[in-house]
């Protein structure tokens, strides 16, 4: 009887090495392309420089983070929420002080929501491509002479993006309990103003842009390798997969919007604008 | 009807260069349909790899004003008109000739792929839930073009990485694996250590490029990722291992074949 080798479980070691090299074809050149593939990254280096300087600006200054009783408000700007140093301003604080540190607070907890951002595959997609030009586009040549991406120190770091994840959890809990303050209107009573709106929808973009994390989704349910014996995490997969489709747009929507709640709180607190009393 | 001006890669290991080739516009043409009516007409020597002219088979692969595109699925109406189209081999392979290119990389990296190593099969036959069955169902769609290897930039402009990366179309093959309940194999390790998974910066490049539409990137390479940091990267994972007295693969074990 002639027994017939099942290709699937042959060992083999014997086959031929993958031969390097060989000539290419089409022209030297970084790329044939014709189309304005230059301008996602001009967009995204644009963008992301304002915010970083916007929000280094923002951290430093150290003042207008908090519009307070004085003005028959509880609005905090997300920068310097949770305010845990003995400098910042009365009202500001609902949490244990660290008595020694006397510089902006924001510089104490900036870290966290910068980590989580910074290791965030789509950022990192977004800044390898604009920033550091591996490649600046899809079939753009990169502008490197040798790449090990993300196999060695320092991108290696990478790999705590998790980490960033469950405290940026941490900090949306308490930005959400500020947007939840800021309907106490101190002197007036409860009430909804344009602040309530904008410390609110800060809330809930924040959480979207968590929740549809790539990190996220396999910890709730993506790392199971079998559905069927895991029901109640196949239920979180499942949910979670349509935010995760959106994660992109949640990232761009949420950093527009957490500037924009800084900027609000500090203009109302430096008396630039009054905070309208909707109802 | 106006016409078709393409400039064409003609060449081989030797070297090459564009020829114009003009052919009057047809409605409805792809740019396959060009490149056989200059074959008709003007190179009866042009070569160039096809099969099924229905974006199912792979073969037509190449790369349209710079972009990787299947010659077939590609339709002349929707790129820019008046303006020359670029038909070019896909850069990351050596050339044959003209637009044919020698992707035998792609083998070679498949066959390094440890198997499916299913447990002893049981009374009444292996069972699988349909929802464990979906899973995978979006990696099988792959028709192996191998325009994501072609536009993957960790191989395309780094000739060197090519012996130590496995490359998106064998990363969703991986991932597959990894997420099959009935495979016992753990490649974590392995397509840490050897398959060059670290290497990938999630540009997405794969993702934009698939005819199927396969989410390479979301869907396999993240996922792979995450599990590759389960398995080396995280504190709590390792310590939960060692409560549970759980081990992984190493990447030596991982490529042992079953008998």
């Amino acid at each position: 009887m002639t027994t017939v080798e099942n290709p699937a479980t042959r060992v083999d070691n014997s086959h031929t090495p993958v031969v390097l090299g060989g000539t290419r074809g089409g022209p030297d050149v970084p790329t044939l392309r014709k189309d304005r593939w230059w301008l996602a990254p001009v967009i995204t280096v644009t963008i992301l420089t304002s915010f970083v300087g916007y929000a280094t600006w923002a951290a430093f200054v150290n003042k207008n983070y908090f519009a307070g009783s004085w003005m028959h408000r509880d609005l905090i700007s997300p920068f310097y929420s949770p305010c845990l140093a003995a400098s910042c301003v009365p009202g500001a604080s609902h949490s244990p002080v660290i008595s020694f540190w006397t510089i902006s607070p924001a510089l104490l907890i900036l870290i966290f929501p910068l980590g989580f951002r910074m290791t965030c595959y789509y950022y990192r997609r977004a800044y390898y491509r604009s920033f550091w030009w591996a490649p600046p586009a899809c079939s753009v040549s990169d502008s490197h002479k040798s790449y090990s991406g993300e196999s060695k120190f320092p991108l290696l770091i990478q790999n705590v993006h998790r980490y960033f994840f469950y405290f940026g959890l941490v900090f949306n809990v308490i930005l959400t309990y500020d947007a939840v303050l800021a309907f106490n209107q101190p002197g007036i009573g409860v009430g909804v103003t344009v602040g309530t709106l904008v410390l609110c929808l800060n809330a809930c973009l924040l959480w979207l842009y968590s929740l549809s994390c790539h990190a996220c989704r396999h910890l709730c349910g993506g790392q199971v390798k079998s559905f069927s014996a895991h029901p109640i995490r196949h239920k979180f997969w499942k949910m979670l997969t349509p935010l995760n489709a959106k994660h992109m747009q949640f990232a761009w929507v949420s950093l527009f919007v957490v500037a924009l709640t800084d900027m609000y709180v500090r203009l109302v607190a430096s008396g630039t604008i009054t905070d309208f009393r909707l109802f | 009807m106006s016409d078709v001006v393409m400039h064409v890669w003609r060449g081989d290991a030797d070297g090459g260069q564009f020829e114009e080739y003009t052919i009057p516009k047809q409605d409805g043409e792809v740019v396959l349909d060009v490149i056989h009516r200059i074959q008709a007409t003007e190179a009866p020597d042009l070569a160039c790899r096809w099969n099924c002219k229905a974006g199912k088979c792979g073969s037509c692969s190449a790369e349209i004003n710079g972009k990787p595109r299947l010659l077939c699925m590609t339709r002349i109406d929707t790129l820019p008109e008046g303006e020359t189209i670029t038909v070019t081999p896909m850069r990351a392979f050596p050339v044959i000739r003209d637009l044919v290119t020698d992707v035998s990389f792609n083998y070679e990296q498949a066959r390094k792929v440890p198997a499916f190593n299913p447990p002893p099969r049981p009374e009444g036959g292996y069972r699988m839930s349909q929802i464990d069955v979906e899973r995978g169902q979006e990696f099988r769609k792959c028709i192996e073009c191998f325009m994501c290897q072609d536009v993957c930039h960790v191989i395309r402009d780094h000739e060197e990485n090519k012996s130590r990366y496995a490359g998106p179309r064998f990363f969703i093959r991986y991932a597959e694996l990894e997420m099959h309940p009935l495979d016992t194999n753990d490649r974590r390790d392995l397509v840490r250590e050897e398959m060059g998974l670290g290497m990938c910066n999630i540009t997405k490049c794969c993702t934009e490029v698939c005819p199927e539409h396969i989410k390479i990137t979301d869907n396999a390479i993240i996922p792979l990722k995450e599990r590759v940091v389960d398995a080396d990267y995280d504190p709590i994972a390792w310590l939960g291992r060692k409560i549970r007295r759980r081990t992984k693969r190493t990447a030596a074990e991982a490529k042992v074949q079953p008998d």
